[in-house]
């Protein structure tokens, strides 16, 4: 194992006080339990809160500020924060309007966040993520993980949140933004949790994993490598096949990396996708091209598109002031 | 049973779960992320540093403390799994000072029902449960039958291991290995496998100090 690490113990530590440092008057880091907050404390509005394992940098201490998430709670790598985080960032950060957990659909986050949800004595409600369309859900099952389009549901609630939005307009906007997101990823190489020494799975050359999820873990099926259009092909025919969208409508599209895929074939795989999307009789009319949902190191990327309307357009496009994502 | 007895079985437990560190690694590497072990063994080792404080209370708040402690240090979907048991193990023994091997296994079975109403899941679906849950009919079937503590615990491990390894030929539908499909079969599910080991180390600890007792 080769990584940047002066002790496995304090590797989470040590990248929390990078990123809180680096964005002096942003942020601030608690430990103990571990949370990360808005440094400037902003009164009045729903207090919108998530978290989850560590190791997808920048979700999602990244995207705490202004017009997203006013705390995170970061767990080990991989592994979910505990209720104890989640209570101490609600109480550092609620102003009386509520608290909105968001939520990626797996079995851990949604346990520890089920009972900081029932331990908190506020006003709260929860919006869970579940975009990914490598897995048929059903009734009886775990169902769909959230994966990259997380961030368009922290994105958007996060804006109606800033705009002053009650606690259940917050959860309708995400639970819309989930339902008309859909999200699929292809890896490369698997990649190494640093308190585990060695990659979850090996995997040849000339192959790569189809449907997999932001853990290094294998996905649905394992292929030969083959050009990036026909990749996109296969993500996007799973993704359309779910969002089942009208001609003619407005998407946004975002080509997500895992940490491990240069920018270079992060375009070229947006190039694909738009074109293809176009081709079907869609706009991609917002876009978002870089690693915010990693796997460590993991080389692959995942596409990720949402159903625009005229109000989801509004929040997508409102001002945003986090370390990850500014405009 | 009594807190000290408490205490030698989660030392017991502590030692086995790292000595089949990399075989339960392997498993979690094959059809999970890679994380259960360390999750377990953080788990382990903060009660390590819990027992003086649990030494002089009753068992049940000694196991209700036990879950708490670990609701805020495993994470992942094995904290409030594991957590809500020992709670609800815990609630169950409040103000029995020695549960006698009836209200022990009354005790555990609570535990059990607290897994399976947390996680949603039942038998047949590649969990931890599918080793819980036979081991908790059997302990209440041998309990009820006043089974000497020797058979008792050979024939709980030998239904946990059993069990365990009859999660190989499972597909998931709960926990992280349900994302894979078809591809999870030939595997043992790495709950069930650490499951499996903390059972044996509490039963083999039982029947050592049974031993000690006898000469």
């Amino acid at each position: 194992m080769k990584k940047f690490i002066n002790d496995i113990d304090s590797v989470m530590r040590e990248s929390l006080g990078g990123l809180v440092a680096a964005q002096p008057g942003l942020l601030r880091v608690e430990f103990e339990p571990t949370f990360v907050a808005r440094a400037e404390r902003n009164g009045n509005k729903v207090a919108l809160i998530s978290g989850g394992g560590s190791g997808h940098e920048p979700l999602h201490a990244g995207f705490v500020g202004r017009g997203m998430l006013d705390a995170a709670c970061p767990g080990q790598v991989f592994t979910s924060p505990t209720p104890d985080q989640m209570l101490a960032a609600a109480a550092a950060v609620e102003s009386g309007r509520g608290v909105l957990f968001i939520v990626k659909n797996y079995a851990g986050d949604s346990m520890n966040f089920q009972i900081a949800s029932e331990m908190l004595g506020l006003e709260n409600a929860t919006v869970l993520v579940n975009d990914d369309v490598a897995v048929e859900n059903s009734k009886h099952t775990t169902g769909r993980r959230g994966v990259a389009g997380t961030l368009m549901v922290e994105k958007m609630t996060g804006a109606a949140a800033e705009a002053g939005a009650a606690l259940l307009e917050c959860k309708a906007v995400g639970d819309r933004v989930n339902a008309a997101t859909a999200s699929m990823g292809v890896a490369f190489t698997s990649c190494t949790v640093p308190a585990a020494g060695r990659a979850t799975f090996d995997i040849d050359a000339d192959e790569m994993e189809v449907g997999v999820g932001i853990h290094g873990e294998p996905g649905r099926r394992r292929e030969k490598v083959k050009p990036a259009g026909l990749i996109v092909d296969d993500l996007l025919g799973a993704i359309l096949a779910d969002l089942k969208p009208e001609s003619g409508r407005e998407v946004l599209l975002h080509v997500n990396g895992f940490g491990g895929t240069p920018l270079m074939e992060l375009y070229l795989l947006y190039h694909c996708a738009a074109e293809r999307l176009r081709a079907q009789g869609l706009k991609p009319v917002r876009s978002l091209v870089g690693n915010y949902t990693t796997s460590l190191e993991m080389a692959g990327a995942s596409l990720t598109v949402t159903l625009l309307d005229e109000e989801m357009k509004t929040l997508w496009d409102a001002p945003v002031h986090t370390a990850a994502l500014r405009w | 049973m009594n807190t000290a007895m408490i205490i030698d079985a989660l030392a017991a437990v502590q030692g086995a779960i790292l000595a089949n560190e990399s075989q339960i690694e392997s498993l979690d590497r094959a059809i999970g992320d890679g994380d259960h072990f360390v999750n377990v063994k953080r788990g382990c080792d903060v009660l390590a540093k819990l027992t003086p404080e649990l030494k002089d209370m009753p068992p049940g708040p000694a196991l209700h403390k036990i879950g708490m402690k670990l609701l805020g240090t495993i994470g992942g979907a094995s904290g409030p799994l594991i957590s809500s048991f020992f709670m609800a193990m815990g609630q169950t023994l409040q103000g029995v000072d020695e549960p006698d091997r009836r209200q022990f296994a009354a005790a555990f079975a609570s535990g059990v029902e607290a897994i399976k109403q947390r996680g949603k899941a039942d038998v047949g679906e590649k969990t931890m449960l599918d080793v819980l849950i036979p081991v908790s009919r059997m302990l209440i079937r041998l309990a009820d039958a006043d089974t000497p503590l020797g058979p008792l615990c050979t024939q709980l491990k030998d239904e946990a291991r059993r069990n365990m390894l009859a999660t190989k030929d499972m597909i998931a539908s709960k926990g992280r290995a349900y994302f894979l499909g078809e591809r999870a079969l030939g595997h043992i599910d790495p709950g069930c496998k650490s499951c499996e080991v903390a059972i044996a180390a509490v039963c083999d600890a039982v029947l050592q100090q049974k031993t000690q007792e006898v000469t």
